[in-house]
């Protein structure tokens, strides 16, 4: 991708947020995003506990400029809030995550999770209806069996094409914390599931029992001092996984080792810069997100300032860093005082893993381009983004003087904030949740 | 999808949200770098233990806060849990440094040139006296590990270890929560040259021995004392944050003592409690501004104000609460 700026926009948003009112609510703010290995789908999941999923249309030859745009496919309640009698405790039905199992048949499947449980989704589409029963009369009552004198063979007649999404396994009480993550295994048979304290190892098919590997909840509580933000398997090593720490850490564990991966393989972590000490080091250090390339050689992790490339085989330092905002290190203090500073933004890689993208504050997201070491800051607005219009970069600017086009880091909107991002597996499409919207862009098509 | 439609409802919110955007803590980073003189070490100083004393204050009420819910977000108590647990033994560490000087470490101090002691703007007063020896017995065994995660390089495990005092010898510790002197710095590009000075000599002062510095300080400010005291017991209280459904004492008595000592006039406590959302009404540097101005700074002046913010913040708590 030469030029970043040359991305077409599109505007979505979930269809019931459009029905309903045009003042969003809580429930309405997107909470993750996630394409399906293809990329022919896009997942979203909301704090109202719905997953919404996005088809992109066929290409078609009388509207070219009609290729790839994504229209909702499927919408269904994937968790509702609910009341743990025992603690006494509301679990909001909020999705945390959602990840896509490769497609094996027609219907697609995909894990969705929110606090504590994990539910296994098949969304599965229907043209035919089958007519005729023996035993069932046309609305499915159960027929006297007095009244069938003959047999008759059932047949399938065609309807208009519905979309089913079923719940087929539902993971429950395995986690006393919050579920942060969920990760499916590349051996596709088994998935990880990680709350703040634990990761707990599945299979697909067995919903009463899992595995915990990894528990760093010590016997004292008041002795926490660091929690588990993110856990992510390799994408080609199904005996490998990473999790990242509050502490700035990635510890790489080997299953084949030990059942308990309490001792890591691999540790990651930079040394402190002293310069940059401060009583919040500790706190922007902390890891909110955390992903392998593509390709598995690569780790990428998001804390509060900036995006780090780790290679697999250095552990003492990353390869890359670069700066996502760091223009925010002098307003620290007020961050915390305003709680940003514990946002958890998210970082993805583009399909060849030579781009990433990062999200901010005041809907802007940066990429960065590794072969270049380019970086452009966009902005997910409607203003600024008319259909098949092209993005401006955008730029904060940082000291005294302000030029023209560029914003100041005082006027920046900080209850704007761009956490969750998807980049298409193979294609230069990416989608940015920015509260209640999802934009889509895509790169120009010449 | 109806495109056109999208754009109508959105442009009407953007309008509203143009409207309504706060700016975000103005002018405020001047104030540390340039704003103060360079020569004046005594005035950043003050500065400087304030900042951290309303950040040490900040932090207090964001833990106690995270109390109050059934299940928090641990990740962020933790994060706040281990900034107040770095504020104390920064705290901890500027008394010793302070007795250091005066002992031994005067010529060092001078050659470093920005450090003499800083004024003993919030020592602490003391009650050594009426400890038990067995708590006094364990501060001195909890200090070198204090000091020993003071350069934060490689504090990973033994900062635990270090700050669980409060279990072990909770009334020491809370003794030894001086401020006042130089520390480190909070803030990039702040008070460097004195930070580097700070860790410079924090290594030599490891053997200090804190009761002698205790009874130096005895006969300071009363009132002072009983405050950090009373942070001390907040803070023993937060830490305990984490488990969900502990058995500390209930939210209300742990509330009445925490806001009883913790002057909590200077927070917007809106800010906080609607976290994420909101815009800052006012930045830190305001915070300190309003410290300033009223200039006997969190001592006499924020306990009777205390007092007088305790209805409405009881009001606040109620509703939170649900009571």
């Amino acid at each position: 991708m030469k030029c970043f700026s040359r991305y077409l926009p599109y505007l979505f948003r979930p269809p019931n947020t459009i029905l309903s009112s045009s003042c969003h609510t809580e429930a309405d703010i997107i909470s993750t995003v996630e394409f399906n290995s293809t990329g022919e789908l896009l997942a979203t999941g909301d704090k109202g506990g719905r997953v919404v999923v996005f088809q992109r249309e066929q290409e078609s030859k009388n509207q070219p400029h009609r290729r790839g745009e994504y229209n909702v496919y499927s919408t269904f309640q994937s968790h509702e809030p609910e009341f743990d009698y025992l603690k006494s405790l509301e679990i909001e039905e909020k999705i945390n995550k959602i990840r896509w199992l490769p497609q094996q048949n027609a219907a697609y499947f995909l894990l969705s999770t929110n606090d504590k449980t994990v539910k296994l989704w098949k969304i599965s589409e229907r043209d035919k209806r089958p007519e005729g029963y023996n035993l069932k009369d046309e609305d499915g009552r159960i027929r006297d069996p007095n009244t069938i004198t003959s047999l008759r063979v059932p047949v399938l007649r065609p309807m208009d094409l519905m979309v089913e999404a079923t719940p087929r396994r539902v993971f429950s009480n395995a986690h006393t914390y919050h579920i942060n993550s969920i990760s499916i295994n590349s051996d596709y048979e088994t998935y990880m599931s990680t709350d703040d304290l634990r990761i707990n190892l599945w299979n697909l098919e067995i919903t009463n029992r899992s595995f915990n590997v990894v528990d760093i909840k010590p016997a004292n509580m008041e002795e926490l001092t660091e929690v588990i933000t993110a856990a992510e398997f390799h994408p080609n090593h199904c005996n490998t996984f990473v999790y990242s720490s509050s502490k700035g850490s990635i510890r790489m564990c080997d299953m084949r080792a030990a059942a308990l991966c309490d001792n890591h393989s691999k540790f990651f972590e930079e040394p402190e810069d002293p310069s940059n000490r401060s009583f919040f080091s500790e706190i922007i250090s902390s890891i909110s997100d955390v992903k392998f390339s593509h390709s598995g050689r690569y780790l990428m992790t998001r804390d509060y300032l900036t995006v780090k490339v780790w290679d697999l085989n250095m552990e003492s330092k990353p390869l890359e860093t670069y700066q996502v905002h760091d223009y925010l290190r002098s307003k620290l203090c007020s961050l915390y005082e305003n709680d940003c500073i514990f946002d958890k933004f998210e970082c993805v890689w583009n399909g060849s893993d030579s781009v990433i993208m990062t999200g901010s504050y005041n809907n802007f997201f940066r990429m960065f381009d590794r072969n270049t070491k380019r970086d452009v800051t966009l902005e997910a607005s409607r203003e600024n983004s008319k259909p098949r219009a092209i993005l401006k970069p955008r730029k904060v600017c940082v000291g005294g003087k302000r030029r023209k086009d560029e914003i100041s880091v005082d006027s920046l909107d900080f209850s704007k904030k761009i956490l969750h991002t998807a980049w298409h597996p193979s294609e230069n499409i990416i989608a940015v949740a920015a509260t209640n919207n999802l934009y889509i862009f895509q790169d120009k098509v010449n | 999808m109806n495109l056109t439609l999208l754009f109508l409802l959105h442009h009407s919110r953007a309008m509203f949200s143009k409207g309504t955007k706060r700016k975000f803590s103005d002018g405020g980073e001047e104030l540390p770098e340039e704003g103060l003189p360079g020569s004046n070490e005594e005035l950043s100083s003050v500065s400087y233990s304030l900042q951290r004393q309303s950040l040490l204050d900040m932090s207090l009420i964001k833990l106690q806060l995270c109390h109050m819910l059934v299940e928090p977000n641990l990740c962020r108590s933790v994060l706040i849990a281990n900034t107040v647990r770095q504020i104390q033994e920064e705290m901890t560490h500027d008394g010793s440094w302070q007795a250091a000087t005066m002992m031994e470490a005067f010529a060092a101090a001078s050659a470093a040139g920005s450090g003499a002691a800083g004024p003993p703007e919030r020592l602490v007063a003391t009650e050594v006296l009426c400890r038990p020896g067995r708590e006094m017995n364990g501060s001195p065994t909890a200090e070198p590990k204090l000091f020993s995660v003071m350069g934060y390089e490689e504090c990973r495990e033994e900062e635990v270890v270090a700050v669980e005092e409060d279990s072990i010898c909770s009334e020491a510790a809370s003794n030894v929560c001086l401020s006042g002197s130089m520390g480190h710095c909070w803030e990039r590009g702040m008070l460097r040259g004195e930070r580097e000075l700070d860790s410079r000599l924090g290594a030599p002062d490891e053997d200090v021995d804190v009761e002698e510095e205790d009874e130096e300080e005895e006969d300071d400010n009363e009132l002072e004392g009983c405050r950090e005291e009373g942070e001390a017991k907040a803070m023993r209280q937060v830490f305990g944050t984490f488990e969900i459904k502990n058995s500390h004492p209930g939210p209300e008595s742990a509330l009445e003592e925490l806001f009883s000592d913790v002057d909590a006039s200077y927070y917007d406590l809106d800010t906080m409690l609607t976290g994420m959302q909101a815009a800052p009404k006012i930045g830190p540097y305001d915070l300190l501004d309003s410290l300033s101005q009223s200039h006997t700074p969190s001592s006499l002046s924020s306990a009777s104000n205390c007092r007088s913010d305790l209805n409405e913040l009881d009001h606040i708590m109620e509703i939170i609460v649900g009571s």
